[in-house]
């Protein structure tokens, strides 16, 4: 879909991008990688949960450390620290009927920036991402203010990259929570 | 205001119905905070968050700011958070190490540990004054008691009142039941504290916390979504962890909820036997009974594990869930806020699996992303909303009032959706509100 929107002569857009030859290219991947990051934003804002959660590897997982001194979620204290499965309880509670604390409207804005490519691997072309985020939420005529880094850790599949591992570090990690957080950020 | 009480507390309180005023009216938390918090023993830490000698924690009891340190004779001292010289908070942090001594960063005054003044820098200038360098009144005022009970520490601003032990009564199980599940029989702190805040007043959490009627309408959501998930990794072939369990628990029918049972003790304390089903007979909780039976011999380890509690709530301030080694203190911040710290504890010679296993429900419940906590701090928001409104003056506890079954102190509800817990709760709030210890 990032291979769509690069500006291409028309008539040959879609065989040369396919061109093996073409990838690894630092704009191409860069503009792709975005293009992920604004998709998976939009999911959120959209409250499209499943979209969401299909952006990672079936082995995907999704971590929020307790401290930002944290290097795995394995076997510590997480915020979120959530697969697949995991991530579908939590679709399957916030769209149950008597949820109740659903009930209330409210919506979330992201605002993704600062991307830049940490790591590619020219082999497998899984990359490491990182990149910052401002999420304001309205909820219960309360706003809150939520922001941080993103690190992706993206694996390429035939159909562009999938997450595996994404972590995300808020800079309010350990401040008290006035409510808590239902979605992931 | 229909039946207005005024701020007469006596009034407040019947056996089975307690006036909203008491969870509303900032004049009664003014008086909470004077005749109760300031009493009693508050929970303020684990000895293991201070191994080394000069750590500390700084921690809130009742309005006032508080560091326990740990002092160079290796005991654990509570002190007020204030230099005594101009009445700056000492320490703004929430943990670190004193280093060489306590050092107040506005004119650098020194302590050590013990609250004791060190060195007073041009000390001349209070020579004859009021506040003659090596008087008491240079030293920090330190919580008038100390005391703790298998490593928990809990400090108490007034002189007098029950000892700690006489104070947990038969409620010391909340940590008997934690610390005898370890094979060392002990317990060290997971130095991750979780802090959330609820927009209710703090009485609204404890009588949640016992009240076995609301999980299967509040949690249904979480509690069906997880026995969904769970179902269809069993049904893949897959073995779903004990942490979907832990959520499916919580869509029980509320017709089952009446077989547990609640059991209240003097002070407000009060214990929901279990419901979660933590002995399995997979392969982990199997090696870990062989680490206890070494440790215990199997009559002991099986009247250890035999123990069928969910939570024990230490009332005011403390919601114990001793078989998975976890813990809400409870400080309340206003009359309609309320913070809780949640920590949980590893089990010492204990295999990691078993620690792992209640992290899940520390990561699911416990944390800020909690799917369950998620809809009780609606509801208690709602439920505060509710309390300060003139639709109704009472809240009810009329659920088997009159039934309840009591000897030696000890009260026991006849079913497990009981009101028993809250009735118990305003028992010993009234006795503290008259001016009891």
């Amino acid at each position: 879909m990032a291979r769509k929107a690069k500006p291409a002569p028309k008539s040959a857009a879609r065989k040369s991008t396919t061109r093996k030859s073409r990838a690894p290219n630092g704009h191409d991947t860069l503009r792709e990688v975005e293009q992920l990051l604004y998709r998976q934003a939009e999911c959120l804002d959209g409250k499209r949960w499943q979209d969401f959660i299909e952006l990672f590897t079936e082995d995907g997982t999704y971590w929020m450390p307790a401290e930002p001194k944290q290097t795995t979620g394995d076997g510590v204290p997480s915020i979120f620290w959530e697969d697949r499965n995991l991530m579908t309880v939590r679709l399957k509670r916030l769209t149950h009927p008597r949820a109740w604390s659903q009930k209330t409207a409210w919506g979330t804005n992201h605002v993704v920036g600062n991307v830049t490519i940490e790591q590619e691997d020219a082999r497998t072309g899984d990359l490491i991402v990182r990149s910052r985020f401002h999420m304001m939420e309205f909820r219960n005529d309360t706003t809150r203010h939520f922001a941080g880094s993103y690190i992706h850790h993206l694996k390429k599949t035939k159909s562009g990259h999938r997450i595996k591992l994404q972590r995300v570090d808020m800079v309010n990690a350990e401040g008290p929570y006035e409510y808590v957080l239902q979605a992931w950020v | 205001m229909g039946a207005d009480i005024g701020l007469d507390v006596a009034k407040a309180v019947e056996p089975d119905r307690v006036h909203r005023s008491v969870y509303s009216e900032p004049a009664i938390f003014e008086l909470e905070m004077e005749r109760i918090f300031n009493k009693v023993w508050t929970y303020v830490g684990h000895e293991s968050q201070v191994p080394t000698v000069g750590d500390y924690w700084t921690v809130q009891i009742g309005r006032q700011p508080m560091i326990m340190v740990r002092h160079s004779d290796r005991s654990v001292r509570v002190l007020y958070n204030r230099c005594p010289h101009r009445g700056a908070m000492l320490y703004g942090d929430r943990s670190g190490n004193v280093g060489k001594g306590i050092i107040c960063s506005y004119h650098s005054w020194q302590f050590d540990t013990d609250g004791s003044c060190k060195a007073i820098p041009l000390d001349k200038g209070y020579q004859g004054t009021r506040l003659t360098p090596g008087d008491g009144n240079c030293n920090i005022k330190t919580a008038a008691r100390v005391e703790s009970y298998r490593g928990f520490v809990f400090a108490s601003l007034a002189a007098d009142g029950p000892s700690l032990s006489e104070w947990l009564g038969p409620a010391k199980i909340a940590f008997d039941d934690m610390c005898d599940r370890a094979p060392e029989g002990e317990v060290e702190v997971v130095p991750t504290c979780f802090r959330v805040i609820q927009q209710s007043n703090w009485k609204i959490f404890l009588e949640n916390q016992l009240d076995a009627l609301h999980p299967a309408v509040t949690h249904e959501s979480t509690g069906r979504a997880a026995g969904e998930v769970e179902e269809a990794i069993h049904k893949k072939g897959g073995s779903a962890p004990l942490s979907y369990h832990f959520l499916s628990a919580f869509a029980t029918p509320i017709s089952k909820w009446d077989a547990f049972q609640t059991i209240g003790y003097r002070h407000g304390h009060c214990i929901l036997t279990g419901y979660m089903g933590l002995r399995p007979r997979d392969p982990d909780t199997l090696a870990y009974e062989k680490v206890m039976e070494k440790a215990y011999g199997k009559k002991r380890m099986e009247e250890i594990l035999g123990v069928n509690i969910h939570h024990v709530l230490l009332y005011p301030g403390l919601s114990v869930q001793s078989p998975l080694q976890q813990l809400r203190a409870v400080r309340p911040l206003g009359v309609d806020k309320t913070l809780t710290e949640i920590w949980h504890f590893r089990l010492k010679g204990a295999p990691e699996a078993i620690y792992r296993r209640a992290l899940g429900y520390y990561n699911l419940v416990n944390s800020p992303s909690t799917m369950v906590n998620a809809d009780d701090l609606w509801n208690f928001w709602k439920i505060h909303k509710g309390l300060e409104s003139q639709g109704g003056d009472w809240v009810s506890f009329h659920r088997n009032a009159g039934q309840d079954l009591e000897t030696n102190d000890v009260t026991t509800s006849v079913i497990g959706t009981s009101e028993q817990p809250m009735r118990n709760q305003f028992k010993a709030w009234t006795q503290y509100i008259n001016g009891a210890n």
